[in-house]
């Protein structure tokens, strides 16, 4: 009904809104190729990353994790635990997408939070679909472009520690957790983990603390009869 | 390792989205599932921030990056962008040191 309806119109403000959010995401792409290249990444790991797991959360976990001293195995389970999510979306995208053989494969690479967010917020298939690719297109292209800017922009600058970098790292992981935090399960959730995470620091390896105090704040956050709703 | 990290990290994620457009949906579709999805990265994102902040190897120390975060708190309450976070903190945490 309405997908037909007006659909030049509801198509340009779908575009728009795609390429807005595009350059929003470079913003974290600048941030984030700047800080993996300080971490100890080389420009090619850093801009690797962003091609091939292109999730930024992830990425940033991955860093950070290794920036600190941690193994890479630790890196890369906190990683993929932060990357889990997006199996989620691709559930709720599929019925909208409706996507096969190769089309899959290249839809499933462009699930992230921005592109989950623009599709599920149209009304109709067809409105879901453009936002879906056009957000996706637009946010792979900056992203990637922004982290090697980033990346050459820090290996250029030098100390990163004398420059704050290292307390940049920190705030970028905080602006991720921000707008999450809506709720009083999700408050509660983030300030028990950060205490477990600074309690387990002195005992165990550089990396395992955030992992061990993530699974185990979820454990104790799902266990029968705590009040968790969480905001979707 | 940091380039089998990288890789591992890339192909894990791939097929996390991968089996997310695949499975069919009451496979993960249990509010339970949902309510962990939910979670967990708002626990592992504030473990992160916190051992980033205060973590210096295998110990917790207050210095200048915690004056970083103080400027990020702030900035995000008066809805800054993202750069304008990051940037910030650095900026502060690098003041702080330097008089310090």
């Amino acid at each position: 009904m309405t997908d037909t309806a007006g659909w030049g119109p509801r198509r340009r403000s779908v575009l728009t809104r795609s390429a807005s959010v595009g350059v929003a995401v470079g913003a974290y792409g600048v941030s984030y190729g700047a800080l993996a290249t300080t971490s100890g990444l080389t420009v090619p790991q850093t801009c690797a990353l962003s091609v091939l797991a292109f999730t930024g959360a992830s990425q940033f976990a991955l860093v950070g994790v290794l920036g600190g001293g941690g193994s890479a195995l630790a890196g890369t389970a906190t990683a993929l635990l932060l990357g889990a999510r997006n199996a989620l979306y691709g559930l709720r995208l599929a019925p909208v997408l409706r996507v096969r053989g190769v089309r899959r494969l290249f839809a499933a690479h462009l699930v992230i939070d921005e592109t989950t967010a623009m599709t599920i917020a149209q009304e109709g298939d067809r409105a879901g679909r453009l936002a879906f690719w056009s957000t996706g297109l637009a946010v792979f292209s900056l992203w990637n472009l922004a982290t090697l800017l980033g990346a050459l922009g820090a290996t250029a600058l030098g100390d990163p520690k004398k420059l704050g970098l290292d307390a940049a790292v920190g705030a970028a992981f905080l602006g991720l957790l921000w707008p999450r935090l809506k709720g009083r399960a999700a408050w509660v959730t983030a300030l028990m983990s950060a205490a477990i995470a600074l309690a387990l620091t002195p005992v165990l390896t550089p990396g395992v603390p955030v992992l061990v105090a993530g699974l185990v704040t979820v454990a104790v956050m799902m266990r029968p009869g705590a009040a968790t709703e969480p905001a979707q | 390792m940091i380039w089998v990290a990288v890789l591992a990290t890339a192909a894990g994620c791939y097929a996390m989205k991968l089996a997310g457009l695949s499975v069919p949906e009451k496979v993960l579709a249990s509010p339970r599932v949902r309510t962990v999805a939910a979670l967990l990265p708002i626990a592992l994102l504030a473990a992160l921030t916190a051992v980033q902040v205060f973590g210096h190897g295998r110990s917790v120390v207050v210095d200048a990056r915690a004056a970083g975060l103080g400027f990020a708190v702030v900035a995000l309450m008066l809805r800054a962008p993202f750069l304008v976070v990051v940037i910030g903190a650095a900026v502060v945490a690098a003041v702080v040191r330097a008089l310090a």
